[in-house]
């Protein structure tokens, strides 16, 4: 009986380190992207404006916008893969993507385990839309309150340690927003930038409202393999982002878009303007 | 412990923070409990379904039993997430009364949408397990509740029901290992369960890989368990003779 069971228990043990060890290997690099004539980047398919599907299911949106330009000046096809807050990082670590483009903060956390391409190319905080009649004052009305919120996203844990709301978290933006209209909970806590495309919309959100300041802003990077970032794939996009804060792309696309005008937008062009 | 795997973390890199991280394992414990809370209701409330809609669907009222029918393939054939999110988000926000300050107040929290979700689609496959268990026992024992003054009611539930429920425990143990397996869809609808905490903490923490090994694990020892509760219930109701 029991050599059997020891012998279970050491198989058991060798797969699950296998599991462990299984970690990703070294992938492809700019030559290996041009060689393909393809890039696979990884982008938001239901956050409007940055990246969602119009009514024939075709990508667009400010970040396809970019990852399209992207493209073009690698010289290659864009393939998109879509990405969700909780798969986007393991998407980029296992070698599914070669850039992740995905509405993406950066936190120190994150710079340890992904390339996080500077300059950064937008920036955004969390904010909560609310309906009017829950009259909201200050980020302490949330506390012992049901927030809705989306599953991964970097702010939950900050503002569940700080002001103590129950979240709920849904797997996407469209699920959170049915439970905030359905009552399921007081306030929907994401994106302000998100939260600005929402409201832009009268038909479902006229009795709602952005009450409160935007909290935890940062910018927004686009990501690569750790080891590709100072690698000709990391240094190429460096430069586009460099030139497209220089040329007033980004600004254009902002506008595209509907937008609420974004200070740190406008500053980052200042800057890289006399450059 | 928390020693060791922060030491583990520091010289390997891999992270089982909840091991560690006071938060994370918080947060994870209440995931667990959610996850034991939901898989106990929902057990209970497949087997209560099973068992009264195998009555119901012996009954010799036509309606009752089409009735039954519709019940076990409406559920039986539509996928269970969609069910899911079908109950949570279209009949959640039917289900609802208007509170004080004009919003919609939900009745039904998601909790509760995910215990009926998972109850209702396991409870039609027991439905049909009982039914297969009901249909083996044979006729000449029926007859015999019968010719001892049992009516149609007292017969099911003193005599056949006992009998079927033997001989479906086989079939029974797969659907209900299938059911504990299940309730992780609950995550979907923002029920905080263990895979609802582990995705947050593999997000915050970046050890997607190690948490998907700790959920699995724990996956592994509720259905070993599970199982090996069902077979010690199969042995001891075992009647010598009778069955496999």
């Amino acid at each position: 009986m029991q050599a059997p069971l020891a012998r279970s228990l050491a198989l058991a043990a060798l797969a699950c380190a296998a599991i462990v060890a299984a970690r990703p290997v070294l992938a492809d690099d700019l030559a290996d992207i041009k060689k393909k004539g393809e890039i696979a980047i990884g982008v938001k398919a239901e956050y409007k404006p940055f990246g969602f599907r119009d009514a024939s299911g075709q990508l667009m949106g400010f970040e396809i916008d970019i990852a399209n330009g992207i493209a073009k000046a690698l010289g290659v096809k864009a393939k998109f893969e879509p990405v969700q807050d909780a798969t986007r990082l393991p998407y980029i670590t296992q070698g599914r993507v070669d850039l992740v483009i995905a509405t993406m903060n950066t936190t120190p956390e994150r710079e340890r385990t992904v390339g996080m391409i500077q300059p950064f190319y937008y920036a955004s905080g969390a904010s909560v839309v609310a309906p009017k009649s829950a009259h909201l004052k200050t980020w302490e009305d949330l506390r012992g309150k049901k927030v809705c919120a989306t599953q991964g996203a970097n702010w939950n844990k900050p503002i569940e340690e700080k002001f103590d709301p129950t979240i709920v978290a849904f797997r996407g933006m469209a699920e959170a927003q049915t439970a905030l209209q359905n009552g399921e909970c007081i306030a929907f806590l994401y994106g302000n930038t998100s939260i600005a495309g929402m409201l832009s919309d009268p038909t479902h959100w006229a009795d709602y409202e952005a009450p409160l300041p935007t909290l935890n802003e940062g910018p927004w990077a686009m990501a690569v393999k750790l080891e590709e970032k100072d690698r000709p794939l990391g240094k190429a996009i460096t430069a586009l982002i460099a030139g497209w804060h220089k040329d007033g792309w980004f600004l254009e696309l902002e506008k595209k878009w509907h937008l609420p005008a974004s200070p740190w937008l406008a500053a980052e062009h200042e800057k890289f303007k006399n450059k | 412990m928390e020693a060791f795997f922060r030491h583990l973390y520091e010289t390997t890199g891999y992270n089982f923070s909840i091991f560690y991280d006071r938060r994370d394992e918080l947060n994870f414990v209440h995931g667990l409990g959610v996850s034991l809370e939901l898989m106990a209701i929902s057990l209970v409330g497949s087997l209560a379904i099973g068992i009264i809609g195998a009555w119901l669907g012996g009954m010799s009222s036509q309606l009752v039993r089409g009735s039954v029918r519709v019940y076990v393939q409406a559920l039986r054939n539509t996928p269970p997430l969609i069910q899911l999110y079908f109950f949570f988000f279209a009949l959640g926000s039917v289900l609802s009364v208007i509170g004080p300050n004009g919003r919609p107040m939900p009745l039904l929290s998601n909790f509760t949408w995910a215990c009926i979700g998972l109850s209702a689609v396991a409870g039609a496959f027991n439905i049909e397990i009982f039914r297969a268990g009901i249909e083996s026992v044979p006729r000449n024992i029926r007859d015999a509740a019968t010719a001892l003054g049992l009516g149609r009611t007292k017969a099911f539930f003193l005599v056949i029901l006992p009998l079927a429920f033997r001989l479906c425990l086989p079939a029974l143990n797969n659907n209900l290992v299938n059911l504990l397996k299940s309730t992780t869809m609950a995550y979907a609808i923002g029920v905080p369960e263990v895979l609802y905490v582990s995705a947050q903490i593999w997000s915050d923490e970046f050890n997607a890989t190690e948490m998907m090994l700790v959920v699995l694990v724990v996956y592994a020892g509720i259905t070993t368990a599970l199982i090996g509760v069902m077979q010690y219930v199969e042995r001891r109701l075992k009647v010598p003779g009778y069955g496999a």
